[in-house]
């Protein structure tokens, strides 16, 4: 990473952490949890709280419907680690990679249902643009999606707008598939709190 | 969902008033990203609009301007909420207006 205390100022108590991480996985410590550990009362704490919230609280979108929000906010975003352990989450929560594929290579075309359409459409814009209309929300409301489902979309637009940025302005290593496989099976099983 | 607003509020608090080693009136101004000079109005700037385009010359000029690895670290974290606020603060308005007309 582009900051050295990111990769190696963490306390000891943390090191250790990380080391128990690359004996168990046999892989390198993410860089995602690196940021995250690092002086973590500043950012990493109330930021997962946060994440946990939108990405595994009560809404209701599915879990694979907010990973793929997710991927697709990040593939906007030119994020490549974000983009793909996100649609590997959805992936596995769907148990359809195909649909996830689809989606991320056109969304207009994809076979999904309308309200997410809309709603990833929305989010495409307003990560591109960085805001959106009445008339775009309306958009979104006509296929049936409710404000709640609108307002957690929201959520998790925030989330990613927000760890893009840092993935990219940090430089995230982006690893091999193995290592996002793996990445995409811990998030599903055990979120990000 | 009504807890992502208890939780962002508690995030932007925490970057924004709590202790930190940039002043908090730097941690203001990239959040805002407004207000800043030099190298680290570039860097702020790519970070809030375009961070894909973020180089290893940036921080490094930012880090030439005399600020620590440390201050860099929290000034990134505050543009990088700070912009992804300023979007869902945006969409959360438009989704206002767009119920309050139907």
């Amino acid at each position: 990473m582009r900051l050295a205390i990111l990769d190696s100022g963490h306390s000891l108590r943390t090191k250790v952490l990380f080391a128990f991480i690359r004996t168990v996985s046999r892989l390198p410590v993410p860089d995602a949890i690196k940021l995250n550990r690092y002086r973590p009362d500043f950012y990493g704490r109330p930021m997962r709280t946060l994440t946990q919230e939108a990405m595994r609280g009560p809404s209701a979108w599915s879990v694979g419907d907010r990973e793929l929000m997710g991927a697709v906010v990040s593939q906007t975003n030119e994020c490549e680690v974000c983009t793909k352990t996100h649609a590997g989450v959805a992936a596995l929560a769907y148990g359809d990679e195909s649909k996830v594929s689809a989606v991320l290579s056109d969304l207009e075309t994809a076979a999904i249902e309308e309200p997410l359409r809309a709603t990833l459409r929305m989010l495409r814009k307003l990560t591109r643009e960085h805001a959106v209309n009445a008339d775009d929300m309306r958009a979104v409301l006509s296929t049936g999606a409710s404000r709640a489902q609108i307002e957690d979309a929201l959520a998790v637009g925030f989330t990613f707008n927000t760890v893009d940025r840092l993935s990219r302005t940090f430089g995230w290593f982006v690893s091999g598939p193995k290592a996002f496989q793996a990445g995409a099976k811990f998030l599903l099983a055990r979120g990000y709190g | 969902m009504s807890d992502i607003n208890r939780t962002h509020k508690a995030l932007v608090a925490r970057i924004l008033e709590g202790d930190g080693r940039a002043s908090h009136a730097q941690r203001r101004a990239a959040f805002a990203n407004a207000g800043l000079a030099g190298p680290l109005s570039t860097l702020i700037g790519k970070v809030a609009t375009h961070a894909y385009q973020v180089m290893d010359e940036d921080i490094a000029a930012a880090s030439t301007s005399g600020l620590s690895e440390d201050q860099i670290f929290e000034l990134v974290v505050c543009a990088a909420i700070g912009q992804a606020t300023r979007q869902y603060d945006s969409a959360l308005a438009a989704l206002d207006a767009a119920t309050r007309r139907s």
